[in-house]
């Protein structure tokens, strides 16, 4: 239990810190616009990476699909935001309606796909999330939604149906995507969304209900056979999860001109998982930092150009194999053990 | 007759599912894993066949044979030097690697081969067949031909031969087969490779009917394939050879009666559906939990 509360206290100040550092760095100057322009996605990712954990780390499913609640956080939350255009002028209200609806989008998502995913058990609940990422993205790419002073307009497939009155404006195209957005995400709203993020999963998981969660994970049979209600918690964990990708990707996709559905495919759900199964599954704090890490990661090997993603490649099998081969497992293990002595001891 | 065409293109693009889907099922089935570098390996197999018929002249049959010598050896080694190492690490780690592995591929193609898409040639001409108003291409007949053979194939070798009794035993029960002397890290690399070899016959006969290839080729097919094994029940041969005919037949069928482009929304969402009544796929065992 204390070792969990001192891990909560390092999550928030090491968001805070790089806040700071960050703020004091725009503000003199001493920072690259591509790093500045990689603030907001960075923060997105976080958030995405901390609600998968929850997911994957936490309730101990895993999901293959969560670029598509992501998806759905950031067109509906985009919709919103261009809707609000001439109504909320102010564009740090805008973004934060936008995110709010992107999560109850999300959330609403989240809930529907529970309803299999309640029924299912680890690699068919898996491919279901995939599945249903595959949909959502999809969907996306075949709806074109327009909007004017009578409402919107949504048809499938073609727009040619849809006649709007002067004023009006086409939202989604299709394949096209939405163009035309403000971008209106800052490294303040990232910031802001990443702390209540936190806020929100360190409580869910002091709480009653976080308890049953990790609960169900470590022993479903016996969570169910003290009476935890194990389809309520599974959901709540679920829904919770896919609302803060909904508002990480309104933040998302209001950092860009365009935003297409092909953004968030299957692989879009791939990196996030890494991220989440790199920072250490259930670990907030390594969501965070494998979060920053491995979207700086990409743009930092630019100086090895075309060899970079190769790169990135093999140093995620190397990671991978280092960390959980038995071989260096046993290895590392020695080394803890004539460094620090008594330190497992003091860990728990 | 619309209906019969349709139903026969199905079954040929189900077939190519189906090969693919034999060798994640195979492989799930005894090491527990979610190979998700397979579709690449389907990509690396289309391209030795290329360069082997275009590049050096090789005869369709040989440049066949190539890709599956080249792509039986890859799956080994990529078996023993990422997989290997993490036989008792918890399984999400696993799957990251795979995922590695696949990255790898994908960009090591795009390095030695260039993202410029090849014409890939039908590996046996653009012959067809005149059934009254049918008309069925020899690609076609070819696919599901050779679909049916690997699959009377597999069923005889993994019920007949010692092999494939070993192959069972260490899917059933590891540490069991272990005691009875059979060597579990050996059955596991020969399953890699003979998934793998399947992996370079799928993606060359994926490539005669679809002939762009990309380094991302393999990409969609494998999850499309994935899904097909999962829908027929993961681990299971026949369910695999069943999920990836149904995929492939709703997938045409969906793009022929309802939209091309929303071709992949019904595939997964009927999906879903089939999960939502037999949890553990078409012909997968449900196993009882064991308190």
């Amino acid at each position: 239990m204390k070792r969990k509360n001192t891990n909560k206290y390092v999550s928030f100040a090491l968001v805070i810190a790089a806040y700071a550092i960050m703020m004091v760095l725009i503000s003199t100057g001493k920072i690259t616009r591509s790093m500045q322009g990689m603030l907001v996605p960075i923060s997105a990712y976080i958030v995405m990476a901390i609600s998968l954990n929850l997911t994957v780390g936490i309730l101990g499913e895993l999901s293959l699909g969560h670029a598509g609640f992501m998806s759905m956080g950031a067109f509906t939350g985009t919709c919103a935001a261009l809707m609000m255009l001439e109504s909320v002028p102010n564009t740090g209200l805008r973004l934060g309606i936008s995110m709010v609806i992107g999560a109850i989008f999300g959330g609403i998502a989240g809930f529907l796909i529970g309803i299999p995913v309640l029924r299912l058990k680890g690699d068919y609940l898996a491919i279901v999330t995939l599945a249903f990422g595959e949909i959502i993205k999809s969907i996306f790419n075949n709806l074109y939604l327009g909007f004017d002073k009578y409402g919107l307009h949504f048809q499938l497939l073609s727009e040619k149906g849809i006649k709007l009155e002067e004023g009006g404006r086409m939202l989604i195209q299709g394949a096209m995507g939405i163009s035309k957005i403000k971008k209106i995400s800052t490294f303040t709203a990232g910031f802001i969304l990443i702390i209540l993020t936190l806020f929100i999963v360190y409580h869910l998981v002091e709480s009653r209900y976080g308890r049953a969660i990790m609960a169900i994970r470590d022993n479903r049979i016996a969570a169910e056979s003290v009476g935890v209600d194990v389809t309520k918690y599974k959901m709540t964990a679920f829904v919770i999860s896919a609302a803060m990708a909904g508002a990480a990707g309104a933040l998302f996709a209001q950092n860009y001109s365009t935003i297409t559905a092909n953004k968030f495919d299957f692989n879009t759900s791939i990196l996030i998982l890494v991220l989440v199964v790199l920072g250490g599954l259930g670990n907030i704090t390594g969501s965070i930092i494998s979060a920053t890490l491995l979207t700086i990661l990409p743009e930092a090997l630019r100086s090895f150009a075309t060899y970079r993603m190769l790169v990135y490649a093999i140093v995620l099998i190397v990671v991978m194999l280092a960390t959980n081969a038995s071989s260096t497992k046993i290895m590392i293990d020695r080394l803890k053990a004539r460094l620090g002595g008594n330190k497992e001891e003091e860990e728990r | 007759m619309r209906f019969l065409s349709f139903l026969i293109s199905g079954l040929s693009l189900g077939s190519i599912y189906a090969i693919i889907a034999l060798g994640y099922t195979m492989v799930y089935g005894i090491a527990k894993m979610l190979n998700f570098a397979h579709g690449d390996v389907i990509m690396v197999g289309s391209y030795i066949c290329f360069f082997a018929m275009m590049r050096y002249n090789l005869p369709p049959v040989v440049g066949v044979l190539l890709a599956m010598v080249v792509c039986t050896v890859l799956g080994m080694v990529i078996e023993r030097t990422a997989y290997k190492p993490l036989r008792q690490a918890p399984s999400l780690a696993v799957l990251i690697t795979a995922i590695g592995v696949s990255y790898f591929l994908q960009n090591a193609a795009l390095l030695l081969w260039s993202s410029s898409p090849k014409v890939f040639p039908s590996i046996i001409g653009n012959g067809k067949i005149q059934l009254g108003e049918l008309t069925i291409s020899h690609v076609t007949l070819l696919t599901v031909a050779i679909c049916l053979v690997i699959m009377f194939a597999l069923t005889w070798f993994t019920g007949n031969t010692k092999m494939g009794k070993a192959m069972r035993a260490c899917s059933e029960d590891k540490g069991a087969a272990q005691l009875m002397g059979i060597d579990v890290n050996g059955t596991i690399s020969m399953t890699f490779a003979i998934g793998s070899g399947l992996a370079a016959i799928a993606g060359v006969l994926l490539c005669s009917a679809y002939p762009t290839l990309v380094p991302t080729t393999g990409s969609m097919p494998g999850i499309k394939a994935f899904t097909a094994a999962v829908f027929g029940g993961i681990g299971s041969i026949p369910g695999a050879f069943l999920g990836g005919l149904l995929l492939g037949v709703i997938e045409t069928f969906a793009k022929a009666y309802i939209s091309t482009q929303l071709s992949d929304a019904v595939v997964f969402s009927v999906l879903i559906i089939v999960l939502l009544v037999r949890p553990a796929g078409l012909l997968g065992k449900v196993i009882n939990e064991k308190v």
